[in-house]
């Protein structure tokens, strides 16, 4: 459809809306390089600085330690690519046991709620540790004593427990009328479950699942605890033998180059969903 | 040939008692229309007779099988009662088709191809052949209850329970979708519905059945309920009706 002539009313209108827009993204632009300069200023003429820029900001022993540090990554990496899949499966079954109301599944609904608690509650690192340490120490034969496995199964163990959280969140948010029809259709508990809860329900969990992930590409380092030379552990092997703690930063910068875009991707996602939800919401 | 026969039937809420021993036979064909004031527990006895609701005492037999025993398997019950809903209930993340061969594939094992044929078929039946591949969000609230009595008459249920279906729609939507309802009842069809629409109830029912705080107050032919209504409670009603101009 085309649209008649715009009026002078409205491309006054118009006019003055680019004219606001202008003006507020250059006081943006002001202000941000005015802060940016505040703080830059603040820290440089700090009594410390000079020594803080030679132990943390030296470019030598960035470039030196960079390739171990980085090799140390990849097993982060590695570690979350391995564990997320398992969490993501274990969390939807802790969750779908959790909402089993026939009584032989009594005992596996016990179990779910005591497994949440008991990993919600437990420090992570404490997790990692009792794993990491207690496994081992129990000699069984099959139980792994490698320091990698071991990791993926503490963090699997300790997120595993806040996904189940989110989908149970998740499936409680679709409303009971969507049972409701689906079993006057003639489904059964689980086949309404399958086809109508949990599709809706997933859909609007990826925002906080997405976030839980975030979450625990940083918590991979904590398996350094148990002996696994990742990033955290090279740059602390460097610093120690060097005396400097610029592999820090570079563990650091290279945890947030992979969060940064899971964390917008999430965004994008939460801006999509509201959208699709409307002005008036439904 | 009696289809459905509730006996005697109560449910409570809490202390509250919202059905009191309702009585009532529906024959094969016949179409039942339930009145009265919101409360009365019109869409409760809808609820209980799909097994929604459990009942509190009493029984509900259907094609002669005791529903309400507790032995009774409800999905297989479900499977022979369509139900449509006031907030039509639709499944957002389904395309209309997908809403309706849902049933037909999971729960009575149609062949895919054969239930989107006989979908399709439906969908052009009752004008909305182009909206398969929509997803509901996309429907008007006419078209979304259209899809949704659609959606319940695809496993070609023995009774059909329509709950005040066009309560959520404007004046325009409602007419389009008592036409559907309509056009049900000409091909035999067996229905209760819980209606506001008056005149829709005069016109289409072959029984009206007035309920006022969870009893049965009285039932007869739609000209004989409209016009000399019997119990001062029912004349009350539809003065109120009447007054409200919604008749």
């Amino acid at each position: 459809m085309t649209q008649p002539p715009k009026s002078p009313r409205q491309q006054e209108r118009e006019r003055i809306r680019r004219r606001q827009a202008i003006r507020s993204s250059s006081v943006a632009t002001a202000s941000t390089i005015v802060f940016l300069a505040l703080v830059g200023v603040l820290v440089t003429t700090s009594p410390g600085w000079p020594r803080v820029q030679e132990t943390f900001f030296s470019p030598e022993a960035f470039a030196r330690s960079l390739p171990d540090v980085l090799h140390g990554f990849w097993i982060n990496v590695q570690i979350f690519l391995i564990a997320e899949p398992i969490i993501l499966v274990l969390g939807l079954l802790v969750a779908l046991a959790r909402g089993l109301r026939a009584p032989v599944f009594f005992p596996l609904r016990v179990l779910a709620v005591v497994y949440t608690d008991v990993f919600r509650g437990v420090p992570t690192l404490l997790v990692i540790m009792l794993v990491g340490f207690g496994l081992p120490a129990l000699q069984l034969s099959g139980v792994p004593s490698d320091e990698i496995t071991l990791g993926v199964i503490a963090l699997v163990l300790a997120y595993s427990g806040y996904v189940a959280e989110v989908f149970r969140a998740g499936i409680d948010t679709v409303h009971p009328s969507q049972i409701a029809a689906a079993r006057s259709l003639g489904l059964s508990h689980g086949q309404a479950m399958r086809h109508v809860v949990l599709p809706q329900a997933v859909r609007r969990v990826i925002p906080p699942l997405l976030n839980d992930f975030v979450s625990l590409q940083k918590d991979t380092a904590l398996v350094s605890t148990i002996g696994v030379i990742e990033s955290l552990r090279q740059a602390q092997i460097y610093a120690a033998g060097k005396f400097n703690y610029t592999p820090y930063l570079v563990a650091a910068l290279l945890f947030i180059l992979l969060t940064i875009p899971m964390a917008r991707f999430t965004d994008y996602l939460s801006a999509r969903a509201a959208r699709r939800r409307g002005p008036g919401g439904a | 040939m009696t289809l459905l026969r509730i006996e005697g039937v109560w449910k409570n809420y809490h202390d509250q008692s919202v059905l009191r021993g309702i009585d009532l036979d529906v024959a094969a064909h016949e179409v039942v229309t339930l009145i009265g004031a919101s409360g009365s527990g019109k869409s409760t006895l809808l609820r209980c007779v799909n097994l929604l609701e459990t009942v509190d005492d009493g029984a509900i037999h259907l094609d002669g099988d005791e529903i309400t025993d507790v032995r009774a398997d409800v999905d297989e019950v479900r499977k022979r009662i369509g139900m449509v809903f006031q907030s039509y209930n639709l499944f957002p993340h389904m395309t209309v088709l997908e809403n309706i061969t849902l049933a037909p594939r999971k729960v009575h094992k149609v062949a895919q191809a054969q239930a989107e044929e006989q979908a399709r078929e439906l969908l052009a039946r009752f004008g909305l052949a182009d909206k398969a591949g929509e997803y509901p969000d996309r429907l008007s609230g006419g078209q979304q209850q259209r899809v949704a009595v659609i959606r319940a008459i695809a496993t070609q249920p023995r009774l059909l329970l329509l709950d005040e279906v066009t309560s959520a729609l404007d004046p325009i939507l409602v007419t389009e979708v008592l036409s559907i309802i309509r056009e049900l009842k000409d091909t035999g069809m067996t229905m209760i519905l819980a209606t506001h629409e008056m005149s829709f109830a005069r016109d289409i029912s072959d029984t009206v059945c007035f309920l006022d705080g969870g009893v049965l107050l009285e039932r007869g032919a739609p000209d004989q309920i409209f016009s000399s209504p019997e119990h001062p409670r029912t004349r009350e009603f539809l003065q109120r009706v009447l007054d409200s101009g919604r008749l």
